[in-house]
């Protein structure tokens, strides 16, 4: 209890050094830092648009986070959420425009049919590492590019709509993910990330199969040793942390975008290694990362719109913000180096 | 004169104090013991003098001046050398070369030749044999430890620390040191000798300092003591130093190996058609110098390592090619030589570690039983005595000796019939291995089979009912352990004698 107090406070002062200096350097450039960060503030809390664009954009991050965090618990570094998170997109979006179903049967489908296709995409790399040693950072990097771009061949051609854009026609009614507050981008997505973020929880920390995971990521030799296979384990890992990506881009293209399109995930892969770094990777605390990254990027859109500080400056304070919420650990490496 | 005086010197990490205010002299051209249990702030205060750790509070005195000593540099500058617990050495340079690293003969280029004389000259001065021109990859261990006092005189010590210089010796290499030893005293040389053994210490030391729980405990001539009350000085209480054996109670056989062979990390044969019987009710003790094959053969039997050729039988039943899973469930239970790599999930709670292997037992539906897990855990603290916070305290937390009794309590509680013991009490205090030890002979009284495996020689002989002698990967002897004595012993682990 005591360590997630002084591990929150750790991080609030992060993000306060991060806003300070991130203040430094838009008076650097030229510009008002109080009225960029008025707008930015306003953009991502300041009506309750605002927030419900905040909550939208944290809904994949939430997802993409938990994907790290998982594969994190088993020792695993799985950086292919990106590509994962894509699969399961496209996956979902074709069951949404080939099957007719129920809506109460349609919509469950289409979320099955994103987290098989994630899973998959997280297990080859998995089974290439349990199998031949070969290490998941490299392997889920690559599997990223080969997702990405067999994704968009594939709505660049056979399932192209018709027009310009390389995306899907819509997805049928009875797939889309209701709207929690209209003509906004929040949907039901955010209810989804967060019963995953509780399921993750209780997978992990109270049953004997997230034990046994929790085992092989903290010391695989004592886990082999007490009659746990870990190569089995890792597989079993890499797979469940695909389908959580894979349902971030289930949430997007179901309640977002309604269709898939080429290229609509601005990194949310990727970004959710911070979000899983910044939350200590436990699913409270990336559900926490994830609402700051997502006002960060709800914000920086409107101080866009609004100021003439770029938007990009948003991604100088998510970097800083990452630096320095990862700073005490580095102190800590660096304090024990000298001894 | 004293070489060295430590006056009031405390030192603190985090909450615990690890050396409270130790004041203590050392004579010139004495050998000095410093004697105490694991974490009673023996190597901590030797860091000190050696200036890897600086003191919080004290000073130090060296030939009777006083003197700040930050850093190791200034300790050598000081005359002061340090003999490591683990050798510091690059096994591909000779012996030469590796004394002379860092302060070679001035010039240029390597003068090989010059450092060669230079190493010859000083190891026929203190009698400390060596072949210069050898690498010390092809050294034996007695070797190396020499080249690292080599390395020490070199860099002109005239005060030599030896931390627990005995621990990788077989008795005859022991016997070699301390000549050694002698030989430097002679020469006016002051030692500083690190042990937790009491035997030893008795044996070469003048005086022998007893550190308990970070305090001084005193100073005591080496002639006027015994080791009653240097046991009763490190452990603070009476302590029982020979163990109560009951006669042994052979049974049915339960463990068989026959022609076991395996490979090692390296790929290289590490087993050589291994093969012996042990039976219910007794304890065979596997004695031999470490890495002449025991870990892999423990590591085969509990179904770790693969097995290259040969048999093994548990029960009449062929467990050659079992997952460690399977073992457990037939009734084994291994106490492994490595608790924190392998025992023991440091990050994990005392709690979960208790079940590590039997998770999928304590289960209500399909979540883990967290109030079962508890009273399981409490359980076995009541019964192993484990000295813990609570049953949720963070594993690692604990001291070695409670770490060792988690894992004790946790194997010992699946009821196993064959056990296999791998260093248990390595580094452990006097208080846990006579715990350890007391453990072991009730599960052998009760019909257990015990599989001994310790480099520590006093270990296998005061426990085991029969040894067999490892020596580069295969047994090389088999003795009845009434029959055997430490010096056959020595010259079968060390494999003078086939």
């Amino acid at each position: 209890m005591r360590k997630i107090v002084s591990d929150l406070l750790y991080s609030f002062f992060a993000i306060l050094l991060a806003l300070l200096l991130g203040a430094l350097l838009i008076e650097a450039t030229g510009y008002s830092s109080l009225s960029a960060y008025a707008a930015l503030f306003r953009g991502a809390f300041g009506d309750s648009y605002a927030i419900a664009q905040t909550l939208a954009k944290a809904s994949p991050l939430i997802f993409t986070g938990l994907c790290v965090a998982f594969a994190f618990r088993c020792g695993l570094f799985n950086i292919g959420g990106e590509g994962q998170l894509v699969v399961g997109g496209l996956a979902a979006a074709l069951t949404g425009i080939y099957i007719s179903a129920p809506i109460f049967i349609h919509i469950p489908l289409a979320i099955l049919a994103g987290m098989a296709a994630g899973g998959m995409w997280a297990l080859i790399p998995g089974w290439l590492k349990a199998r031949f040693g070969a290490h998941e950072v490299i392997t889920t990097i690559m599997m990223n590019y080969v997702g990405i771009l067999l994704c968009s061949y594939l709505v660049n051609y056979p399932f192209k709509a018709p027009g310009w854009v390389a995306q899907t026609v819509f997805i049928k009614e009875s797939a889309t993910l209701p709207k929690l507050i209209p003509k906004t981008q929040l949907s039901a997505a955010l209810l989804l990330a967060l019963l995953f973020s509780f399921l993750t929880y209780l997978f992990l920390w109270k049953t004997s199969w997230g034990y046994k995971i929790r085992a092989v990521g903290l010391n695989p030799t004592s886990a082999e040793y007490g009659g746990i296979n870990p190569a089995r384990v890792m597989i079993l890992s890499m797979a469940i942390s695909g389908m959580l990506a894979g349902l971030g881009g289930v949430g997007e293209v179901l309640g977002v975008h309604k269709r898939f399109i080429d290229g609509f995930s601005p990194g949310y892969g990727f970004d959710g290694i911070a979000v899983a770094v910044l939350g200590r990777n436990h699913p409270a605390g990336a559900i926490l990362g994830a609402l700051l990254f997502g006002a960060l990027r709800a914000g920086g859109m409107a101080m866009d719109r609004v100021t003439d500080v770029p938007a990009d400056l948003v991604f100088v304070i998510q970097a800083l913000v990452i630096l320095f919420v990862s700073a005490p650990e580095m102190f800590r490496i660096i304090g024990r180096l000298k001894k | 004169m004293n070489a060295v005086v430590l006056r009031n010197i405390t030192k603190r990490f985090g909450d615990t104090v690890a050396n409270d205010c130790i004041s203590i002299a050392i004579g010139k051209g004495e050998v000095h013991g410093l004697l105490g249990e694991n974490g009673a702030g023996k190597t901590t205060l030797m860091n000190i003098l050696y200036g890897l750790y600086s003191a919080d509070s004290g000073s130090i005195f060296i030939n009777e001046e006083e003197t700040q000593i930050r850093n190791p540099k200034e300790a050598i500058l000081c005359g002061i050398g340090m003999i490591h617990q683990h050798f510091m050495l690059v096994p591909v340079l000779t012996i030469a070369e590796n004394i002379v690293l860092g302060v070679e003969p001035p010039g240029i280029l390597f003068d090989r030749k010059k450092a060669c004389t230079q190493v010859e000259e000083l190891s026929r001065r203190y009698g400390l044999s060596v072949d210069p021109s050898c690498t010390v990859a092809n050294a034996s261990v007695g070797i190396e430890q020499r080249v690292e006092i080599l390395k020490a005189l070199y860099r002109k010590a005239d005060i030599l620390i030896l931390d627990e210089p005995t621990a990788v010796l077989v008795p005859q290499e022991v016997e070699e040191l301390f000549k050694v030893i002698r030989a430097l005293k002679q020469s006016g040389k002051t030692i500083i000798f690190i042990s937790h053994k009491l035997r030893e210490p008795m044996a070469i030391c003048d005086r022998i300092s007893v550190l308990r729980k970070g305090r001084f405990v005193g100073t005591v001539v080496t002639e006027k003591t015994d080791t009653h009350e240097l046991a009763r000085m490190m452990v603070g209480r009476e302590v029982e130093l020979n163990l109560k054996k009951s006669p042994m109670r052979r049974r049915a056989p339960v463990l068989i190996a026959e022609s076991v062979s395996a490979l090692n990390d390296r790929l290289l044969p590490a087993l050589k058609e291994v093969s012996f019987t042990l039976h219910s009710g007794e304890i065979l003790g596997i004695a031999g110098v470490e890495g002449n094959g025991q870990s892999e053969l423990v590591d085969v039997i509990t179904g770790l390592r693969k097995v290259a050729g040969g048999k093994i039988l548990f029960n009449s039943e062929d467990i050659t090619h079992s997952d460690p899973k399977t073992l457990h469930t037939k009734g084994l239970c291994h106490i492994p030589e490595d608790r924190y790599k392998r025992g023991i999930i440091g990050d994990f709670t005392v709690a979960e570690n208790l079940i590590l292997g039997q998770e999928d037992a304590f289960r209500k539906g399909i979540f883990l039983d967290e109030g079962r897990i508890v009273a399981h855990a409490q359980g076995l603290i009541d019964a192993f005595n484990i000295i813990t916070p609570s049953p949720k305290t963070i594993c690692k937390t604990l001291s070695g000796g409670n770490l060792q009794k988690v894992v004790v309590a946790r194997e010992f509680s699946r009821n196993p019939r064959l056990f296999i013991a791998a260093q248990p009490t390595r580094g452990l205090d006097v208080g846990a291995i006579e715990y350890i030890h007391g453990k072991l002979l009730e599960e052998r009284d009760a019909g257990g089979a015990i599989l001994l495996v310790s480099a520590d020689l006093d270990e296998i002989m005061a426990l085991s009912d029969r040894i067999a002698i490892m020596y580069e990967g295969a047994i090389v002897a088999e003795l009845e352990a009434q029959n055997a004595t430490e010096e056959t012993l020595g010259l079968l682990m060390a494999g003078v004698v086939k």
